[in-house]
């Protein structure tokens, strides 16, 4: 997150996505989430030295990508852009744990790099599996689908008002921040004083905002609930979706797809 | 510090999931059962606030870095533990799916790290019990700030631990401590006096805002102690049990510790064609156990530990998958020209 406003500009390309009209995008959101849970747990589930098994679950990002008409390279700068944290802990590994596992002719592999490659693989899948979920559902379908499978309605309607208000508060956020840059010069004028006070106005203009909103939604005959949005039905589709895709995973998951691949290719080789 | 799913095994993920919907599901409840319906609108802008205050960065003089509010705290002293919990867990819901903070997995980790134990353990056990009915400036400052402090230090433990008992770093627990803890000192000395400033900044201007979290404070008592004690046996039973099912990263580091690693375990769970290879591992015994069976067989069935396999494998996989999307991407571009 460089910027506010390159943050928003974000969000909101992720979020447009969600209007695409394809049959990825008309599929009922629940299927998508099940789906993506069933692939997520599966990915995670692999011991700390596995990569090639991980490689076949590109897959599914990759397919619901191209089926769903997402663009690829956005999504996968942003997969590339997101793991810090997980890349930092795991380029430890290489240092911790010099055991040879693995010998690629003259070339010998320790133990730490194979698990540092398997936690970036890992991370490029998780990453990818929840963006997609995100552009092709919508954050609004992907709350609605939580609810039905459990979560409570209060926890939903604060995802919602939360989505909702997000845009105008992190633009005026934005426009605060932007201001406070071009009043400072060089480190002074940034520091905790300033940052504080902004803050404080900030919030208290979003204190506002929420008893004019409470107003409205009063005046609009608000009565503690939403009224519940259509919904959609878990047909036929939906469950041959969520069936084959977390049928491909656990199978998947059992068998080294890339593995079997590999004896099969060079045993045919002299 | 948000933890990633790269880092975190299923076992240690679903736990975490259970203990973070429970405080969900909790604090819902108890919101319901208020029926402040000023609170809704409240909360989701309060919720949007946190997340524009998270990107708006301020310097920290005499380092050259910069810093920004986390917000749990502040939260909790200005809505009440339960909304402010609910609303730190919807910031972090919406950073999981937009922005891939974390991951969906990771998720309950994350809601747990920065917003069960800021707002529902920190706040209503250490803040409230300290903070007493009429706070003086100074006595407010000390308070906060050390609330803070522990809430980061608590944070930045749980982190570590549930990275430990996934396995799936291998980055000792007692070198990872050492690189955390004092980080998040650091971060929890900033989020302490932001969040301080904050507070008095609007103690000043409308004072009156600051009564919710004061109202709340009765009741909250026996919502701490249910949470404490749900939270306690969930983390005790199940973190514990699978650190110890998978013996890699706590006890691992317990036994590098004593430095009684077991000799006849190592040498039975070896293969042979590994001994030689080995020197550099006598202290790490289990890195053997997972490494992939494929590879072990077809080293042992060759006999010089070769990977071709697996990586042409690798290889072939990676064409295929390239060549569906090709495939896909193209039936698409047919289908969308005649609609166009």
């Amino acid at each position: 997150m460089a910027s506010v406003q390159g943050a928003l500009l974000d969000l909101k390309r992720l979020d447009r996505l969600a209007g695409g009209d394809t049959p990825l995008h008309r599929l009922d959101p629940r299927a998508k989430v099940l789906a993506t849970l069933v692939f997520i747990v599966c990915v995670v589930s692999f011991g700390r030295y596995e990569i090639s098994a991980l490689i076949p679950f590109f897959i599914f990002p990759v397919c619901l990508v191209s089926s769903g008409r997402l663009p690829a390279r956005y999504l996968a700068a942003k997969v590339a852009l997101v793991a810090p944290f997980a890349i930092a802990v795991g380029i430890c590994n290489p240092l911790f744990d010099r055991t040879v596992l693995l010998h690629l002719g003259p070339l010998d592999v320790t133990g730490g790099w194979v698990s540092f490659a398997s936690i970036v693989v890992r991370t490029a899948l998780t990453v990818a599996a929840a963006l997609v979920l995100t552009a092709l559902t919508g954050f609004a379908s992907i709350c609605r689908a939580l609810v039905s499978l459990g979560m409570p309605r209060t926890f939903a309607m604060q995802l919602l008002f939360l989505y909702r208000y997000l845009f105008v508060l992190a633009e005026e956020g934005g426009r605060a921040a932007r201001a406070r840059e071009l009043r400072s010069f060089g480190r002074t004028g940034r520091g905790l004083a300033s940052y504080a006070s902004l803050l404080g106005h900030l919030l208290l203009r979003t204190w506002q905002r929420a008893e004019r909103m409470h107003m409205a939604m009063l005046a609009r005959g608000y009565a503690g609930t939403f009224p519940a949005a259509q919904h959609g039905s878990f047909g036929a589709r939906e469950f041959l979706f969520v069936l084959f895709w977390s049928a491909l995973c656990i199978i998947l998951r059992l068998y080294n797809g890339a593995e079997i691949l590999g004896t099969l290719v060079t045993g045919y080789l002299p | 510090m948000h933890m990633a799913d790269a880092l975190l095994s299923p076992a240690v993920g679903a736990t975490m999931w259970a203990v973070s919907a429970g405080g969900v599901a909790l604090t819902s409840a108890r919101l319901c059962r208020e029926r402040d319906d000023r609170l809704a609108p409240l909360m989701g802008v309060l919720g949007g606030f946190l997340f524009a205050a998270q990107m708006i960065n301020f310097s920290i003089p005499g380092t050259g870095s910069s810093g920004h509010l986390t917000g749990g705290l502040l939260l909790a002293i200005l809505l009440g533990p339960s909304a402010a919990f609910l609303t730190v867990a919807s910031v972090l819901v919406v950073q999981a799916f937009f922005f891939a903070d974390g991951g969906l997995l990771a998720l309950g980790c994350n809601i747990f790290n920065l917003g069960v134990i800021p707002a529902l353990l920190v706040y209503p056990l250490c803040y409230l019990r300290l903070i007493g009915p009429a706070p003086g400036p100074r006595r407010e400052a000390a308070v906060t700030m050390s609330c803070a402090l522990v809430a980061m230090q608590l944070g930045a433990l749980c982190v570590v631990l549930e990275t430990a008992a996934s396995g799936i770093s291998v980055l000792p627990l007692d070198k990872f401590l050492f690189l955390m803890q004092p980080i998040h000192l650091a971060i929890g000395l900033v989020e302490g006096a932001v969040t301080l400033a904050v507070v008095s900044f609007l103690r000043k201007a409308r004072p009156e805002l600051l009564g919710r979290g004061e109202r709340a404070r009765a009741a909250s008592g026996r919502l701490a102690l249910a949470g404490v004690l749900i939270c306690a046996l969930l983390v005790a039973g199940g973190l514990s049990r699978f650190a110890s099912e998978k013996p890699d990263g706590l006890e691992w580091s317990v036994a590098k510790a004593s430095g009684a690693p077991s000799l006849a375990e190592r040498r039975f769970g070896l293969p042979a064609w590994l001994g030689a290879l080995q020197k550099r591992t006598a202290w790490f015994p289990e890195y053997q156990a997972p490494a992939p069976a494929a590879v072990t067989q077809t080293g042992t069935a060759s006999g010089k530990g070769s990977g071709v396999p697996g990586v042409v494998g690798t290889v072939v996989t990676v064409v295929l998958v390239v060549g569906a999307a090709a495939l896909l991407r193209r039936g698409n571009r047919e289908s969308a020209t005649p609609e166009a």
